[in-house]
Parts: C-alpha cells; structure tokens; sequence
C-alpha cells in the first residue's frame, strides 16, 4: 500500500520544529510501524538526507523506548499496543498518517520524534524504592503475601515507563505513571515502611518537574499500552491523605 | 595439550571454595572506599545491580548506558524466569543438582568452579529480589509459585507471567535509583563507551560519546566493569534489542581483553519466522509453547502452500516426535532447532518465501484445543497467542503457528577469571558479555541468574578485593594514554562520516554479514561453509569502510553513525566466531558441526582434544588471532554423553 507521512521534524530541543511530508509505496501489511519508518530512513539516507530520528530498542513491547504520536494517539490506534508493535495492516491503503513526538514540557524533544524522558527517572529518584541493602534480605518465603494482592502489586508493576500517559493528558500529567509506582511498592508488604514517605516526595518531584495535575479525564488508561487503570490514582490520592493522618 | 591460562580458582572441596575465597579477599575500610572511583558499563541486570551494590558499599561509581534510562537495558525483554535452586517444591532440587544441570547443559564447556558458585548463590538472589518488591508469581498460599523450564526435571523457574526480566531489572533499577538519590551513582544515559583507556596495563577508564549532543569525553576511574550484554546481533536478525551490540567488549578485546569461545552462539527454536525482506528483528515464543503444541511440517513439498488446518495427518511430518520418541516436541532447544533448519532446508519449510526460502514449521495447537478446550488453552498461552496475532494477522486457535530458530544468545564472550576480570588488569566484565557460566549451551532461566549473581554477589567483592590491592588514585586529564584514546575515538567517526566512496546505509552491511554468519556459522557449521565464510568476511569488511554512508555529523543526535560504529565491530567480531568455529573440531551444545556426528547422525564431543576454553587475542591484525588455552578440569562431574533419543 501507499501512504502519505507527515512527520515532525526538529533539529535539537532549541530549534522550531516542523512537519515533513513523505510520500511512502510498497508498504506491506505485515511491515510494523518502525519497519515502515526503518525503510524510509534507510531511503533518506541512500538519498543524501538525514533520517527521522525516533527512540525504540526492544521492539517487543517491554522496553519502553518507542514513544510516537500516530494521527494524535499516543502509540497510535491500537489498544494496549506500543508503537512498535503496531503493525501497518491497521492502516489503509492511501491514508495520511501524522508522527509527532510526545507533546509534553517536562519531556523536551531531542531530535525530531525523540524526547527526553529523564523526569521519569528523577520521579523514582526520589522515593521509587524499597531501601534494602545487597545481602540483607531474608528468605523469599518467610513473608507470605495473598496471591491477589501480589497480583494486583504485578499488574501495577507492569509499567514500561514510556510516557504515553502524560502524552495523551490534557493537563501533561504522570499522575498514572507515579500512582503505578506508588500501587505496586505500597501493596506489598515490604512497601510498607515508606509509603508515607515515598509517595510525598514522588508527588512533589512530579510537580518540580513541571507536570500538570490529574484532572480526571482519564485519557491515561486508554492510552497505557499496558492497559494500567485509574483506579491507581485514586489509590495514590488515598495514600497521599493517609500519610498526613497516620505514622506508619 | 598446554594451558596458559590461570583462572585463579581456588581449590579444595566444591562447596568450601566460595566462602574461602571470600574470606582470602582484601577488604577496603568502609572510610576509604569513597575515594575510588568505579566505573559500571551497562545498566541490565548484571550492571545495574553491580553499581547499585558497589555505590552501596561506598565506592563512587558512574554508571553508563546507551539508552535513555537505564531501565529500558535489553534484561527487560526477558520473559521466562529466573532459577534458583531454593526446593521450595520439595522435588529433590539441591545446590548440587542446579550445578550438576547447568554444567551437562553447557555440554561439559564451563569451569565447576564458577558454576558451583552460581548456583550456591542462586538462593540468595531470590531473597534480595523479594526484599525490593519484585512481585514474583505466588500460589494460593502466599508462597512463592515455581515452574519446570526447558526440560528441567525439577520446577525450580521463578517467575514473573511472562515478564520475569522486566520485573528483576525494575528492582535492580530501583536499587540503582536509591544510590543515586543517595549521592553515590551518577548516571550517563545516552552516553556510549566507544574507547577503553589503559595506563601501564591497567584499565583505567574510558572513553564516550554523548549521543545527544555528540561530545567526546573521557571519564577515569581505578577500575572498570563492563556489563553490556550480549552480541546476538551480528547476525543482524536475532530476538536481541535493536541497540544490543559488542562494541564495548570488543573495544577492550582491541586493548588485549581475550575473547572466549565466540562461536558458541545459542538458537531459539521457537520464535515468529521472518516476513520479508524489511525484518527488523525477531520475535521470541516462549519455549512453554512446546509443552503443549506439537511440531509438524508438510510430508511433501508440494504441500507448503496446503490449507494446513486441513492437510490429513498422513501427509504431515512430526518430526520432533519421530526423530526423538522419548522427549519428543520437549527436546533441548539446540535439537529442536537443528532439526526444523534440516527439514525447511529440505523443502519442507512454510510460510511466506522470503529470498527464495520458505522457513518455518508448524506448532500446533489443535489437537490440545480439542482436547483441553479453548478456554485452557487460553489460560495458559493467551497472553502469547495475542502476541503472535498482532505481528502476523493470524489466530493460532484456529490456524497452526508458524516458528523457526532464531538468535537468541551468546554463551561466548570475554574471558573473565574466578574473579570475573578479563586478561586486562583492573578491567572485569560480567552478566551476558563475559563467557563464565554457562558452557556451550545455556540452560533456560540461567542468564538471569548469571547477571544478577555476577552483579549483586560476586564482583562487588572482587571488585574491593582488587581495589584493596591498589592505592586510589586519579588519572590527569591530560594523560598521553587519555589522549590518544580520545583521538582515536574521534578518528574513527570521522572515517565512519567519510568514507570515500559512500553508497549504502549501514544496513546494508550488517544485513550481508548476518546473512553469512547466520548461513555458515549458525545452527549448523562445516569446514567448506566456515572458510567460505572467512573468504567473504574481510572483503565486505574493506566494502563497509570504503562504501558506508552516513549522513548528518558527529555533533548531533545521530543514530545512524551510532548504528555504523556497532556494525564495524561485528564485522571484525563475526570474523572471529568463524575462526572460532572452524578451529573447534567436535561438536558441543550449540556448536553443531555436521563433520563431527555420531553414526546416528547426533552431535559427537571430542572430549580428548577440545575440552578447553578457546580465549582470542588481538593481535593486530583481525584475521588472524593468537589461541589461549583454558585446560577445563573435571573433578565432581563425569563429562557424559547427552542422548534424547
Ligand atoms: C527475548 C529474550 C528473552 C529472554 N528470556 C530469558 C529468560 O526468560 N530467562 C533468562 O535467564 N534469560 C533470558 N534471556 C537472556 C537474558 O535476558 C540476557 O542474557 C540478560 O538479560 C543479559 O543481561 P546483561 O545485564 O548482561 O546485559 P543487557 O541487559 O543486555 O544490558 C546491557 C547494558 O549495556 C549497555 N551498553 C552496551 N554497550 C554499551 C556501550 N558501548 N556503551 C554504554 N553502554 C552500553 C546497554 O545500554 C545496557 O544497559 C532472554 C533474552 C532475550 C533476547
Ligand atoms: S521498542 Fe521497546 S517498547 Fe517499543
């Protein structure tokens, strides 16, 4: 199939950036969307001209690293699916399609389609940890911990930390991402002597860095390519009180 | 035949020795440990875990990766589990029985030494991992659940769903992320060692490029670990993260690091068979697929094309089951393997024809459907079943998978002593880039394990022990050893910017190099493939830096010249593993040469001749490096025959 691809294009974080638009044929169904971008840089390059720049390594959907605004979706319009794992049979033969990177402050864009996602580190930097030293753990059985609480602690830790989260929220907010963070740790027993803290100096790392509040639209959830819900926040917002209440 | 290699292991009884040598290390007063600087490449499971642990203790560490957050290192794609020889099923597993595994998986390759320690520590990591809030999977009981992995016969798989790797390396990251807010990590992402820098024979720090900005700069320390993984990908398509590469390892393979056995590469039997021509990567199936699919390919050639949910069971070929009846579709993956290369190789093969070739058989879920209902089978597989779905358009409830063998890991790799330093004095190298553990095959849930022993048990120890040994001290910027180094960096881009007649994208390249390797030294290899292979290697090596073309400069985010860097290294490392493979007259786990075959055609050792660790040295000129011996001794374990039949 053939495709019309507007792209973004930005030369480093200080440069005004713009749309490219390429004219892309023999496009297969069974190519993912990387592969389709991989033969047009591979093009560009034979070319003389400097390919689009895009972050991605696992290409398996666990890394992380693929962040593309397809057609306004974060990670385009497959649910649950990262980018890389969006394959071109979901499109249309003669569409347009529009790549841009994550629209977020707190995540400058680097070149073109990549960002800078390091607020995402400083954010678990700053309580993201159970703090237990090498060698001073005790047998993995002397805790006992109810399958469906480690369960659900499972499911919240299944974050990849892409950022498609604060992309796709009007008010650029990682609430989902530190609420996933703040469920996982705080569920499990061994989460419990910081909770109160952790979850203080994560929200307040969160604001340093420039991301907005949760304002409840919910756009998060339908664009976490693992499918981690709201239900998160409301539980991190629940933790945030009972840390100004309870000692422990 | 002649060792010149020492391990430095220690002696005595197998399961004093760890202790012991523990107990003869040096030990750095916890005041002085803040003023030696370490530096930690890699941030997977092997380096996040070792700078978390050495930043713990107190040494000032900088630790290092190419992507843009130490979490997203290629251990996140590890799906399986992790062993541990804890016998919380009380199914007979001991320290002894993990050992006594993983050295008869590696076909009888490995040092006892080594593997004796991994498994003694396995326990422990468990322990640390729940410590951090890695939420393995648990029974009803609260307790922590295991399963048998790759044909084990105990169930001693910690795991996580399928997302054991990613779980593990969160927590190594998590550790990571308390010693940086703790002062004693600093992080480099995106920042990509392209140099080692060693002084009077010691290795003393390296050199790297911001891939942001670009700019060169060299960091030094009193010591360096390297942890950056494997080198799957010289054969371009491998189930390896795009970024995963050697360079690191084969930048201090240049400064005189050996590199050890570096043909033995393992293959994957399970994973999604290639599209077309514009593959990228490959996708790894979980091996548990087996336990319940049965392999098939079409009897006859002409029926490649054949409905094959519909093809009559008398013109199908199991042929899993009727090679090897005991184990049947559960044989070890090299086997399985090789038997699917040898039956597409025939014409046997399904699926799309990319370059003329049809490769891919059948695992096939129907008669277990039947027979177990959907609604099991989607419990157990669900998650896998999608997964295939989304990257080939087709339901394996209703149409059989298609799989073939793919790359999958590199048992090969620096060579390390006991004590998990190379050849280079002050230089250690652990997790999947080293050679230790795990001979001529890796057993499956073992490199986990590897990594997260190596980093969190082993080399914070003898990483101290080495210090206590040496006064820290630092390195002026300016040292002519530093200098050079630099330039040489910035030589090299320069030449990779400019080549003088530049023509192809850098793919270009590394899609021919592992075409070759994959075609003359991957599953199956022969001394006609191998030296055809050794003919063609050095000319497109000399067409790469006369033809590649990379646009942009060296002053800006470019992956292209980062892609071109990685590349030039396998050229010159697939050279090697050919050399390797052509020199190792047996066959060994992975290692499968069609010369070397028992009259039933199955893989035959040469115990007598090659029981030895082959360790590489650079000698200036690629094509042609000096052979170290590692003499392998058996002293707890008979070296046996593996027979499936
Ligand atoms: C799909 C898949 C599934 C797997 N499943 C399992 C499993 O179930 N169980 C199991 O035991 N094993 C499994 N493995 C194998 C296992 O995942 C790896 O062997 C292991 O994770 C390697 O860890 P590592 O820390 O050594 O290296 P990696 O995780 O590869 O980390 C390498 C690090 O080095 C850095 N790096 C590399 N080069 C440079 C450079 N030049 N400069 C700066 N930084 C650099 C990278 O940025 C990265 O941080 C699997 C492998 C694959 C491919
Ligand atoms: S490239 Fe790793 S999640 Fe997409």
């Amino acid at each position: 199939m053939n495709l019309t691809l507007h792209v973004w294009r930005q030369a480093d974080s200080d440069a005004r950036g713009d749309f490219e638009t390429f004219k892309i044929s023999d496009v297969s169904p069974d190519m993912s969307f990387l592969e389709m971008l991989d033969v047009l840089n591979e093009g560009l390059i034979s070319e003389g001209s400097e390919p689009v720049a895009f972050d991605h390594d696992c290409r398996e959907g666990i890394c992380g690293a693929c962040s593309l605004v397809i057609n306004g979706v974060p990670h385009g319009p497959q649910k649950a699916t990262t980018t890389c794992q969006l394959y071109m049979r979901e499109f249309d033969d003669g569409q347009a399609v529009w790549i841009e990177p994550w629209r977020v402050g707190a995540f400058p864009v680097v070149r073109d389609l990549v960002v800078d996602r390091s607020a995402f580190d400083r954010i678990l930097q700053a309580g993201g940890y159970v703090s237990v030293r090498t060698g001073a753990a005790p047998d993995g059985n002397t805790l006992p911990v109810p399958k469906d609480v480690a369960d659900r602690a499972f499911t919240s830790a299944t974050c990849i930390g892409c950022g498609a989260c604060a992309a796709a929220c009007p008010s650029s907010s990682a609430s989902l991402f530190v609420a996933a963070k703040i469920s996982h740790l705080g569920l499990l027993p061994q989460g419990q002597v910081e909770r109160n803290s952790r979850v203080r100096m994560m929200l307040a790392q969160m604001d340093g860095e420039g991301f907005g509040h949760c304002s409840n639209h919910a756009e998060c959830q339908s664009a976490c390519p693992k499918e981690i819900d709201i239900g998160r926040i409301a539980r991190m917002n629940r933790d945030l009180y009972r840390s100004f209440v309870r000692r422990t | 035949m002649i060792s010149d290699l020492n391990a430095n292991e220690p002696t005595g009884p197998l399961e004093n020795r760890w202790t012991r040598h523990r107990f003869d290390m040096a030990l750095v007063n916890p005041a002085n440990r803040k003023k030696y600087r370490v530096i930690v490449v890699g941030t997977g499971l092997a380096g996040g875990s070792a700078a978390a642990t050495l930043g713990e203790m107190g040494y000032r560490v900088k630790s290092f990766c190419f992507q843009d957050s130490p979490r997203r290192a290629h251990s996140i794609a590890a799906q399986g589990g992790i062993n541990a020889a804890k016998n919380y099923q009380n199914d007979g597993d001991s320290i002894w029985r993990l050992f006594y595994d993983t050295i008869k998986g590696g076909d009888f390759r490995s040092r006892e030494s080594n593997v004796y320690r991994l498994a003694e520590i396995s326990v422990n990591i468990i322990d640390q991992a729940v410590a951090q809030g890695v939420p393995f999977a648990r029974e009803y009981s609260g307790l922590l659940a295991n399963r048998s992995f790759g044909g084990a016969q105990v169930s001693r798989t910690f795991y996580a769903r399928g997302q054991t790797g990613q779980q593990l390396l969160l927590g190594a990251y998590q550790a990571l992320n308390r010693q940086v807010a703790a002062g004693t990590v600093t992080l480099h992402p995106r920042t990509e060692m392209l140099e080692l820098i060693v002084i009077d024979g010691r290795a003393r720090g390296i050199v790297t490029r911001n891939l942001v900005d670009g700019s060169i700069e060299s960091h030094t320390a009193d010591c360096v670990v390297l942890c950056t993984g494997g080198y799957g990908n010289a054969y371009y398509l491998s189930t390896n993260a795009k970024g995963c590469n050697t360079s690191a390892a084969w930048r201090a393979h240049r400064h005189g690091a050996l590199f050890a056995n570096p043909c033995f590469t393992q293959i994957h039997p399970t994973c999604i068979p290639q599209s077309g021509t514009y593959q990228s990567k490959l996708t790894l199936m979980s091996e548990s697929l087996r336990n319940d699919g049965r392999v098939w390919a079409p009897l006859h050639t002409d029926d490649s094309e054949a409905d094959p949910a519909t093809l009559p069971h008398d013109r199908r070929d199991y042929f899993l089951e009727r090679r090897y009846p005991a184990f049947g579709n559960l044989v070890p993956r090299d086997i399985a393997s090789r038997a699917a290369k040898e039956v597409c190789d025939q014409g046997h093969g399904v699926g799309p024809e990319v370059n003329g070739r049809r490769l891919g058989v059948y695992l096939d879920f129907s008669e277990a459907i039947e027979q177990m209902g959907e609604a099991r089978i989607r419990e157990r597989y669900g998650n896998l079943f999608e997964m295939y779905e989304r990257i080939t358009g087709e339901s394996p409830y209703t149409t059989p998978m298609r799989i073939y063998p793919a790359i999958h890991y590199a048992m090969g790799g620096l060579w390390v002593d006991y004590n998990l330093m190379t050849s280079i004095d002050g230089l250690f190298a652990t997790g999947e880039c080293n050679f230790s553990d795990h001979g001529a095959n890796r057993l499956g849930a073992s490199a986990l394990m590897q990594g997260l022993a190596d980093g969190y048990f082993v080399v914070p120890y003898s990483v101290g022990n080495y210090l206590a040994r040496h006064e820290p001290n630092s390195v002026p910027g300016d040292h002519a050893a530093v200098n050079s180094a630099v330039t040489a960096v910035r030589d090299r881009i320069e030449r990779l910017l400019n080549a003088p007649d530049p023509q192809h994208p850098p793919e270009y390249f590394h899609r021919k190099l592992g075409q070759i390797l994959w075609d003359n030294c991957g599953m199956t290899r022969d001394p006609v493939a191998l030296r055809e292979a050794l003919a063609r290697i050095p000319p497109l090596r000399e067409q790469f830096w006369r033809e590649v073309k990379v646009t942009g400069s060296g002053e800006t985010f470019n992956q292209t010249l980062e892609r071109a860097g990685r590349i030039a290294d396998f050229m010159e490392l697939g050279e090697l593993m050919c050399i390797d493979a052509l020199d190792r007259n047996e066959s060994c786990g992975s290692h499968a040469r069609t010369d070397h075959v028992t009259d039933e055609g199955e893989a035959r050792r040469d115990d007598e001749n090659y029981s030895y660790v082959a360790a590489w040295e650079f000698s200036g000129d690629t094509s042609s490096p000096n052979l170290h011996r590692e003499q392998l001794r058996f002293e707890f374990v008979h070296p046996s025959v593996r027979s499936y039949k």
